[in-house]
């Protein structure tokens, strides 16, 4: 790939960024690529060693919040004829509460996903002090030893799961926010992108 | 090394690289390279971010007929790398706690 269909392709993927963003990001290759033939390597070589543009995309959308791709998105291109701005007036008792509906829904995906998390946590605790109950339980009950050793059992068994809930709970966790930014990624990759030649 | 561990100590890497004289992206990069794993890919984020937190400044100037970005470090960036010391101080003694049950 030659330098300037390595940029105009990067230019493309990164469509629906703001202007700023994707002049900046262009720039940024553009200066590398010239510094990296200016030492030496082969116009080829200075591009295929950045990665693939689609890489680059990934990289660049991860530090640049939803709210701000999603405002580009809606920020008209050009100005607003009147019947345009009167249509939007009219519209807003419909518009509006979408909206606020589709962020309202989008929120409360994201604060699924912690609560869930913290239910993990919360139950493995309950489990960890219901086994801790039986093992105190175990003394402080009077119907004789035999009850004494189950009610222990049982307590120790208890333990034993929590810290084993504990390891596989941490990994869910880690596993659903991997998910969760993965998820936000391809959010972002839905609202930025046009088609490459 | 784990990814929020590798983040934080590239952007102060990232700093040092700059703390004596400003410096281009490529430059950085090759600076980085025989002491931490960075590509120039990896590096555009970090240079935003470090603008943005204000830790450098970029200005353009022109070399051999094109332009070129040069990161100077702010005096909030010199204040990052001297906490990076003291933070780094604590964490050997994290590693000392650490290696010595395996001896």
């Amino acid at each position: 790939m030659t330098k300037s269909e390595f940029l105009q392709n990067l230019c493309t993927s990164l469509h629906g960024l703001s202007e700023e963003d994707i002049k900046k990001s262009v720039d940024y290759y553009e200066e590398m690529i010239d510094d990296r033939m200016e030492d030496g390597k082969s116009e080829e070589e200075a591009v295929s060693g950045l990665g693939t543009v689609e890489e680059i995309k990934d990289v660049i959308l991860e530090d640049i919040p939803i709210s701000k791709i999603v405002k580009e998105k809606m920020k008209p291109k050009r100005r607003l004829k009147a019947w345009e701005i009167i249509l939007l007036i009219l519209g807003s008792p419909v518009w509006i509460p979408v909206t606020v509906a589709l962020i309202i829904v989008a929120l409360v995906i994201y604060l699924c996903f912690w609560i869930v998390i913290l239910c993990l946590y919360i139950s493995d605790f309950a489990i960890f002090f219901s086994g801790f109950g039986g093992v105190i339980g175990a003394f402080a009950q009077e119907n004789g030893f035999n009850t004494g050793l189950f009610l222990a059992g049982c307590g120790v068994t208890l333990i034993g799961i929590a810290i084993l809930l504990f390891f596989g709970f941490t990994k869910i966790s880690q596993g659903m926010l991997f998910v969760s930014k993965k998820i936000g990624l391809g959010i972002k990759r839905l609202f930025v992108g046009g088609k490459q030649k | 090394m784990e990814n929020q561990m590798k983040r934080g100590l590239l952007d102060v890497c990232v700093l040092a690289a700059i703390k004596n004289e400003d410096s281009y992206g490529y430059q950085i990069v090759k600076d980085m390279s025989p002491y931490v794993e960075i590509s120039e890919s990896t590096l555009y984020p970090i240079l935003r971010r470090l603008e943005s937190s204000m830790m450098l400044t970029v200005r353009t100037a022109e070399h051999n007929g094109r332009l070129r970005k040069y990161y100077h470090i702010t005096d909030a960036g010199r204040e990052r790398l001297n906490a990076f010391r003291e933070e780094w101080k604590e964490l050997m003694q994290i590693y000392e706690f650490v290696t010595k049950e395996e001896t």
